[in-house]
């Protein structure tokens, strides 16, 4: 092909383009979508409950993200405030994931059990009451707000369509109880999810309001789980470099 | 200014042109580029091929390049034996080399191991240490703690406890607040609303007023002593007989003028204090005031430093 021709092609030259840039990204991203090691083989990771996805939405549409990273870098500093470095595993049922580098608040990635339900209703409605240099916003209405459900089960099942292994038949059940432990496949069965939300709910009343679900519940109860399912006692730490 | 005069350049020949023509007389230079920058240009190329067996580089069927490079690092196994491993290069291991690294901050590690090794009585007599400890302690604090007792440890009234003043609800000796921090608090106390009548709440109140001596002993309070020590209202259990509290209950000290949660100080007549003492007795503590524990979530040396800074805070026992 001459060059003249390519020059004077303008719908050719476009499409040359693309193909010699969409080469670096190709070549960075396919293979980790066939390479054995990219998800560490780890035990714990499991998709997240119905309540708790609600609470994920939440903090989606509420742009929490615009703010805080969840994705500790293998650096000693992050290490050493947040705890241990985020895992690809950790975020396979995440989507979209929440990694990023943009901290104007801190990492968040190993939140949960930091603090307690109550702090985390006080903060959100409220961040300077209990943090009085914090420039975070006030987020009064979740705890206003009641939480909508009565579309969990769509959405655990568009979430479905990408990978994420809630289960619809009895085998896809079965094979989560072969996974995951009957009372988390409980949790991930879409024709129970509006009873495994509620259940979840009232046991554990995130919001500490005893008669109500708001959407501060379903928030506290997703900011409470974060980064705690892998159990890291149980691993040798060289474990993870093999894995890279 | 434009100058229409042909370049002096081109005229002698001396640069030539790419040779294509636009618009019939449109012309382009063609200056190469300088031997020496080619040189550099072919130079960082040939030194690329050698970073990829260097370091991981590309993609080959299920694996990837991995690289010979390889970091060296130390890791404590779970019988506690400092294993030497060496692993190639990738950005885990070189943490760990780093995290490991005694070259890097000798003085810090060194201070570490002493901290670490030393008793609490050693720790506390040994002012060396002791700056080390509020040092570090004060970022550790203000990392994981600040957010409910304040920077200063001074706490919120009603929330989260003062760190600061002497009086301690699980007890103020360095093993009790080790203790607090490795397995977590969660007070409780029940609520007496259902149990106590309105008047009988009156009578406790004022009793509990007249432990600190905000009120004055009356035949209200005699009644409230009543219950406080007896069945009704059962208070001594946790309390204790004294009403000193019971640091393994949790149970707060009734006899200092130090609130942790009814905000008796800041009401200013008699009438105001009991009332707010009447509301918290009637509601008690349910599940809320929990303090996490920090086993597993921070490191056991980063524990033992906290509890040491903490302690030094000031109301130390
Ligand atoms: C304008 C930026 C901003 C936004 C938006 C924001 N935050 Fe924050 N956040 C902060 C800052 C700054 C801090 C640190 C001060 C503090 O603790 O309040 C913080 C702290 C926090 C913490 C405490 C973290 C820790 O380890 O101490 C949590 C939890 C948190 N934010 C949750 C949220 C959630 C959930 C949302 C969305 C509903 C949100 N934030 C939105 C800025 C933001
Ligand atoms: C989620 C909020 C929260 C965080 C974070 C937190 N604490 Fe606490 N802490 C509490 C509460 C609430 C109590 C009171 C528990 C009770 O009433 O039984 C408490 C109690 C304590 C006590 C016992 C006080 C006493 O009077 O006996 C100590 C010591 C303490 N915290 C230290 C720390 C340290 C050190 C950290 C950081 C590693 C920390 N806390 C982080 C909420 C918190
Ligand atoms: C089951 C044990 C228990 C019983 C019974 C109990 N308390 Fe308590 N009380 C506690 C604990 C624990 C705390 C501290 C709560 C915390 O740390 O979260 C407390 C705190 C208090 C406080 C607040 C002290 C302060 O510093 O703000 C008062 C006042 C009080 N109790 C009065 C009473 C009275 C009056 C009774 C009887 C009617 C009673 N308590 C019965 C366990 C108990």
């Amino acid at each position: 092909m001459r060059h003249e021709q390519i020059e004077t092609n303008s719908g050719l030259m476009l499409l040359l383009i693309l193909v010699v840039i969409s080469i670096g990204g190709l070549v960075e991203i396919v293979p980790l979508f066939y390479i054995n090691e990219t998800v560490e083989q780890v035990e714990g990771v499991r998709p997240y409950t119905p309540l708790e996805q609600r609470g994920r939405d939440i903090y989606v549409r509420e742009g929490c993200y615009l703010c805080h990273s969840q994705q500790i870098r293998p650096f000693r500093d992050e290490w050493q405030r947040y705890g241990h470095y985020s895992l690809a595993a950790e975020s396979q049922y995440d989507h979209p994931f929440q990694w990023g580098s943009k901290r104007t608040g801190p990492d968040l990635a190993r939140l949960g059990g930091k603090y307690s339900n109550q702090w985390h209703v006080q903060h959100l409605k409220a961040p300077r009451s209990v943090v009085p240099q914090s420039i975070m916003p006030n987020y009064p209405w979740l705890l206003e707000t009641d939480l909508d459900y009565s579309d969990v089960a769509e959405r655990m099942r568009a979430l479905r369509a990408t990978g994420v292994p809630y289960s619809v038949t009895q085998q896809e059940y079965d094979a989560n109880v072969k996974k995951f432990g009957q009372a988390v496949a409980d949790q991930l069965d879409i024709n129970q999810a509006r009873d495994s939300l509620l259940r979840q709910a009232r046991e554990k009343d995130f919001d500490g309001i005893p008669g109500r679900i708001t959407e501060m519940e379903a928030l506290v109860a997703y900011l409470q789980v974060l980064g705690t399912m892998v159990d890291f006692t149980r691993y040798d730490e060289g474990f993870f470099t093999t894995f890279r | 200014m434009s100058d229409n005069t042909p370049n002096a350049q081109q005229k002698s020949g001396a640069v030539q042109t790419t040779g294509h023509a636009w618009d019939g007389d449109l012309q382009e230079y063609n200056n190469p580029l300088p031997r020496w920058w080619l040189w550099c240009f072919y130079g960082t190329v040939a030194f690329s091929v050698l970073y990829w067996f260097i370091y991981p580089s590309w993609p080959v069927g299920q694996t990837w390049l991995k690289g010979f490079h390889t970091v060296s690092y130390t890791t404590v196994d779970k019988a506690g034996q400092e294993q030497e491993r060496e692993h190639r290069w990738n950005t885990r291991a070189l943490l760990l080399g780093d995290l490991g690294d005694a070259a890097r901050d000798p003085q810090r590690k060194a201070m570490l191991a002493k901290v670490e090794a030393a008793s609490y009585d050693q720790i506390v007599k040994d002012p060396k240490m002791m700056e080390f400890v509020r040092s570090v302690g004060k970022g550790l604090f203000g990392d994981n703690c600040a957010a409910c007792h304040g920077r200063g440890g001074q706490g919120v009234v009603g929330m989260y406890p003062n760190l600061t003043d002497d009086d301690w609800l699980w007890g103020g000796s360095m093993d009790k607040i080790h203790e607090t921090l490795v397995q977590g608090r969660n007070g409780f106390m029940p609520a007496f609303g259902q149990v106590l009548k309105p008047d009988q709440l009156d009578d406790v109140a004022e009793y509990v007023l007249t432990l600190s001596n905000e009120a004055q002993p009356g035949e209200a309070s005699e009644r409230g002593k009543a219950i406080f020590h007896g069945q009704t209202g059962g208070c001594y259990y946790c309390h204790g007989a004294d009403a000193k509290g019971v640091p393994s209950q949790g149970a707060a000290n009734l006899t200092d003028k130090i609130w942790a949660i009814a905000d008796v100080p800041t009401q200013k007549t008699l009438q105001d204090k009991k009332a707010v003492l009447k509301t918290f007795i009637a509601s008690g503590v349910n599940n809320t005031r929990v303090m996490p524990a920090w086993k597993g979530r921070l490191k056991d040396d980063d524990i033992k430093l906290l509890a040491v800074y903490v302690h030094q805070l000031g109301g130390a026992k």
